[in-house]
């Protein structure tokens, strides 16, 4: 009854919102802005924000720790290495090519990752989060580096911070395939929560575990890669709203993964509405606004004691 | 029965276990016991297929670990680790139904959960069931886990040091419960136990290791003697009489 009840207001809550995104802005509403604009606009924010947010509680559950997020294990920044080298080398190629690029080294970065942090003590869990932001950073820099040799900083400075303004038809469509592989780790729901419950426990139960761990890395790769080429980064939501909802109601996956994908779609889009609205008619990028709301949240979740469920 | 034959087994270039021949028979408890370090954990983790075996062959009721696939061992044999430390937050009545992964694979159906309800009566968990891992102390952490390698339902259950963290009473509660389960449902049990005196007491069957060697192998009233101990632990041991079998004093 009560989960029927949240499942209705969730629902209820997200269509409210995006009506609104589709009414509020600076241009005239009429079917050309509504079809060309502001859909795109509002479907990538809702579709980025859940698909992040769930690429954020496999990466968690894959390091078993729950401070990182693929902002902190190399994979958005390897992301944008492929990306980056693409437009410098072959820069003709399809939206769709540079999608695969990204995600193919989003692929290899977190592989990378994750076989440094197997080699860490698991009893010191900040440990893997810190040794993630140097491993991010270093890929990060070499990000820059290259931007910077090719002449593409102003490119970067756009990426970093992750908008939704530029969004017009055509470009948002292949989010969708992010949207698409969270659904395909949902189908996996149960076999990640075994492997979140540890290699020991996984092999016990008869299931094979670098395969189910391949399943969740090439879920992470392809989200981070696609929103990544699609919209920038987008930080911090892939760490919050997946805590958030593991204080709440706990890490079984099956019930987990709806629930993180609902919010992690209605906090986007709301940091994208709030963005529109403050300094109408400019426009602060969500991913800003998210930052703030986040890291409050953030904040607040680890100072509060656990609920008992 | 579990056959082990000729089990070497290195990490790096130190021998951990060196040709380690021993049979486990089904049905009872059997106890390895022996010093810290002398290879007790990997030897049961090679048993469990959770290191991969190198050198030599395990067979578990006639199915070599070489050739039998992992989800059909997970059918036959379930180990609960030394430690069990969990960073996953999940409520005890969902990591007792994982258990019964290897026969629903998530689905489960009414006999399954009845299985997963007297496996938390059975470890008397029911009150802590909608607890999250978390939130347990290591003791009944441990029990939630016997309690899903129960509910798992296999003739077989590793358990590695499972009274390491038991209170007196859990600790006994837990052995009268493994020795019903051996008695009355005809599994078979093998487990780590450092101290000896349990394993004196409770177990049908004990296996001495020292530094990846096995000392003895046997009926635990015949191998379990004041010698065997004191030159398998390097202490000195005299045997107090008792009506539920021996003590061994090394206090
Ligand atoms: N990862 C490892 N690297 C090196 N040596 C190890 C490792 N794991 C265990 N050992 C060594 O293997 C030996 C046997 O360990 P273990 O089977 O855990 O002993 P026991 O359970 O009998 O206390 C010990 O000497 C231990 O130091
Ligand atoms: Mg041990």
């Amino acid at each position: 009854m009560k989960l029927h009840h949240e499942k209705i207001a969730a629902t209820l809550i997200l269509a409210g919102l995006i009506l609104l995104s589709i009414v509020i802005g600076v241009a005239d509403i009429n079917t050309e802005t509504i079809v060309l604009s502001r859909i795109p606009r509002t479907m990538a924010a809702v579709l980025a924000g859940a698909s992040l947010a769930i690429a954020g509680l496999i990466i968690q559950i894959l390091v078993r720790n729950k401070f990182v997020e693929p902002g902190t294990t190399g994979s958005t920044e390897a992301a944008m290495l492929g990306v980056l080298c693409v437009t410098i080398f072959a820069p003709g190629l399809s939206i769709i090519l540079k999608m695969l690029c990204a995600v193919f080294s989003s692929l290899v970065g977190t592989i990378g990752f994750l076989s440094l942090a197997k080699n860490l003590p698991n009893d010191q869990p900040l440990l893997i989060p810190l040794v993630g932001l140097i491993y991010a950073g270093v890929i990060g820099a070499g990000v820059t580096f290259l931007a910077y040799q090719g002449d593409l900083l102003q490119y970067l400075g756009v990426w970093m911070s992750g908008e939704f303004s530029g969004i017009l038809s055509g470009r948002y469509e292949i989010l969708w395939l992010a949207g698409i592989a969270a659904i395909v780790a949902y189908l996996s729901a149960d076999q990640l929560t075994v492997v979140g419950l540890g290699e020991a426990a996984t092999i016990n139960l008869g299931l094979n575990y670098s395969q189910v761990m391949m399943v969740g890395v090439a879920t992470v790769a392809m989200v981070t890669g696609i929103v990544v080429v699609t919209i920038g980064i987008l930080p911090f939501i892939g760490l919050v709203v997946p805590n958030v909802v593991s204080r709440l109601m706990g890490d079984n996956l099956k019930q987990a993964l709806p629930r993180v994908a609902f919010l992690g779609g209605i906090l986007v889009l709301s940091s994208d509405i709030i963005g529109r609205i403050i300094r109408f008619p400019y426009e602060i990028p969500a991913g800003t606004i998210f930052g703030v709301i986040g890291a409050a949240v953030f904040l607040y979740l680890l100072l509060k004691r656990p609920s008992n469920g | 029965m579990i056959t082990i034959n000729n089990v070497s087994h290195k990490i790096g270039a130190n021998d951990i276990l060196t040709n380690v021949t021993a049979e486990i028979p089904a049905n009872g408890i059997t106890a390895i016991v022996g010093p810290n370090g002398a290879g007790k954990s990997t030897l049961l983790n090679l048993i469990g297929r959770q290191t991969t075996l190198n050198d030599g062959d395990i067979q578990i009721d006639g199915s070599s670990l070489h050739s039998t696939s992992t989800d059909k061992l997970a059918l036959k044999i379930a180990l609960v680790a030394q430690d069990v430390g969990v960073a996953s937050r999940i409520k005890i009545k969902e990591l007792i139904a994982f258990g019964r992964w290897p026969h629903s694979k998530g689905r489960l159906n009414d006999f399954d959960k009845e299985i997963v309800e007297a496996a938390m009566e059975r470890f008397d968990l029911v009150d802590l069931k909608d607890r999250f891992l978390d939130q347990l102390s290591g003791g009944q952490r441990q029990r939630a886990f016997i309690a899903m390698a129960f509910a798992q339902e296999t003739d077989w259950l590793l358990l590695d040091e499972p009274l390491n963290n038991l209170d007196m009473f859990h600790a006994r509660a837990l052995m009268n419960e493994l020795k019903l389960l051996a008695v009355e449902n005809q599994k078979s049990i093998v487990m780590v136990i450092h101290d000896v005196n349990y394993a004196a007491r409770w177990s049908d069957y004990c296996i001495g290791l020292d530094f990846g060697k096995i000392k003895f192998a046997g009926a635990t009233q015949d191998v379990l003697t004041a010698k065997s101990v004191e030159q398998l632990f390097q202490v000195n041991v005299s045997v107090l009489g008792s009506p539920n079998g021996i003590i061994l004093d090394h206090y």
